[in-house]
């Protein structure tokens, strides 16, 4: 259940894009088309999922204050937590060239296909990011970190497609000569961005009700009544957000 | 000007208007929107990435003759992680709530597009002086935009400019909300950067039409 929340969460709440806009460059540069986009947004899945694991690992047994005890009680004040940055960005090059390598030799169709993008992700802020909010969220385990690294992959996949396809529609649109091209991809970004932002209730909308109805029980029939009011109140304002989420689609 | 030909001043010039790093370019969009919902965070992510941009570009200019081309990606990213923790353990020791505030963001100067971008396209190339100009003009046609968008965000969403009421106080009816002004707490919200920055270049662009894509 832990899992499936992270996982949820990371792909729709904290979009990668939306939410905390990492990625933009390369998000902005290669969505012109959905092949691509599709390519770019397979290859960021792929390296996130290897990437967040790997640092993880590296978080937790080398870089937090006393990570290193498992050498010896000597080791256990280290805190070598400022060289996080540079260790994860040498892992993230180092594990895209070995990726590189790797696919190239086994697989050298998926290879054609991913091939360009691959050396472009090692820049690419979503990677590093991906590993920097895992360091920061402070994740327990490592099958959560794995969860959340596929999870924000799956999410950037997710944001990259939507609007590559909206992009390749609006060719044919009478858009303002002067917002042609960036200006309305950042303007379209926002608008989804905003769309995206409905989802912050997807959570918590359930788990409210159920707190609710634990208490109501010891504190007798009075307070029912209104608490039942409240759990309607936010079923109401899910809805509302389902119903903006619907608008948003027809008038894309 | 003495000091600069006018070779060298376009260096410094030219990014901030028709060749903007965010507007034209298209680089280092990531950290432009995700900190400028206060001015003040918005005014010392431009000095830490200017700070980064202008060393960066002279170390990688001093070596460009001894870096293998094979390798230089590695060679130049291990140059900016190292002046980033350096920006970074500097703001947590001197405004520790700033630094909370910008979080990740300072360790994303390192996958900031502008600085690769710079390395590859510039101080490869060129030699330390020119390439020392070179950074300070760009990170500064940057810094531009990260001001712009959050003087806006700052002074229509919260009222406020660099944390001072100058609109008024809210709670207490006085200046523009005597007259029942209202904030727009949307602008504080992280979509609306990306709609003032995509209002920023539509301006931009009707202004200076040879800038019209397709």
């Amino acid at each position: 259940m832990e899992h499936l929340e992270l996982f949820l969460k990371s792909i729709f709440i904290d979009n990668m894009v939306f939410a905390t806009f990492l990625g933009m460059c390369s998000y902005l540069a290669v969505s012109k088309k959905v092949n691509t986009a599709v390519g770019l947004g397979a290859a960021v899945i792929f390296v996130l999922a290897i990437t967040v694991p790997l640092n993880w690992l590296l978080d937790q047994y080398l870089l937090q204050p006393g990570a290193l005890a498992w050498l010896g009680a000597d080791y256990a004040d280290y805190d070598l937590s400022f060289l996080s940055f540079i260790m994860f960005i040498a892992t993230i090059a180092t594990m895209v060239q070995l990726v590189e390598i790797v696919v190239e030799k086994f697989s050298p169709s998926l290879y054609n296909s991913l091939g360009i993008f691959l050396p472009l992700i090692a820049v690419n802020c979503a990677i590093l990011g991906g590993s920097l909010f895992m360091q920061s969220r402070e994740i327990p385990t490592l099958g959560l970190a794995t969860v959340y690294g596929v999870g924000s992959g799956i999410g950037w996949f997710l944001a990259i497609l939507a609007i590559a396809a909206i992009r390749e529609k609006i060719r044919y649109s009478n858009v303002p000569p002067a917002l042609r091209g960036l200006g309305i991809t950042f303007i379209i970004t926002g608008l989804m961005a905003i769309g995206f932002m409905s989802f912050g209730g997807m959570l918590t909308g359930g788990d409210e009700p159920e707190v609710a109805k634990g208490t109501v029980v010891q504190e007798g029939d009075k307070e029912i009544s209104q608490l039942d009011k409240k759990s309607e109140d936010t079923k109401m304002m899910v809805g509302n957000n389902n119903q903006n989420i619907t608008n948003l689609n027809k008038s894309k | 000007m003495a000091l600069l030909s006018k070779k060298d001043s376009k260096l410094i010039t030219d990014p901030l208007a028709d060749n903007n790093p965010i507007t034209i370019q298209v680089l280092g969009i990531c950290s432009a929107l995700a900190i400028t919902a206060q001015l003040k965070a918005s005014i010392v992510m431009a000095v830490s990435v200017m700070a980064v941009l202008a060393i960066g570009n002279v170390v990688i200019s001093l070596l460009r003759n001894i870096i293998p081309s094979k390798i230089r990606i590695i060679v130049q990213l291990v140059v900016v992680a190292a002046l980033v923790i350096i920006v970074d353990q500097v703001l947590k020791a001197y405004s520790y709530e700033l630094s909370k505030t910008l979080s990740v963001f300072v360790g994303l100067i390192i996958t900031n597009c502008i600085i690769m971008g710079r390395f590859e396209a510039f101080a490869l190339a060129n030699g330390p002086w020119r390439s020392f100009l070179d950074g300070i003009g760009n990170a500064a046609g940057y810094g531009l935009i990260l001001i712009i968008v959050g003087f806006f965000r700052e002074l229509l969403g919260s009222g406020t400019l660099l944390g001072f009421k100058v609109l008024g106080d809210p709670i207490e009816k006085t200046g523009l909300y005597a007259i029942g002004y209202e904030n727009n707490g949307f602008m504080l919200l992280s979509p609306m950067a990306l709609i003032v920055v995509g209002i920023i270049i539509w301006v931009q662009r009707s202004r200076n039409k040879a800038l019209i894509e397709d």
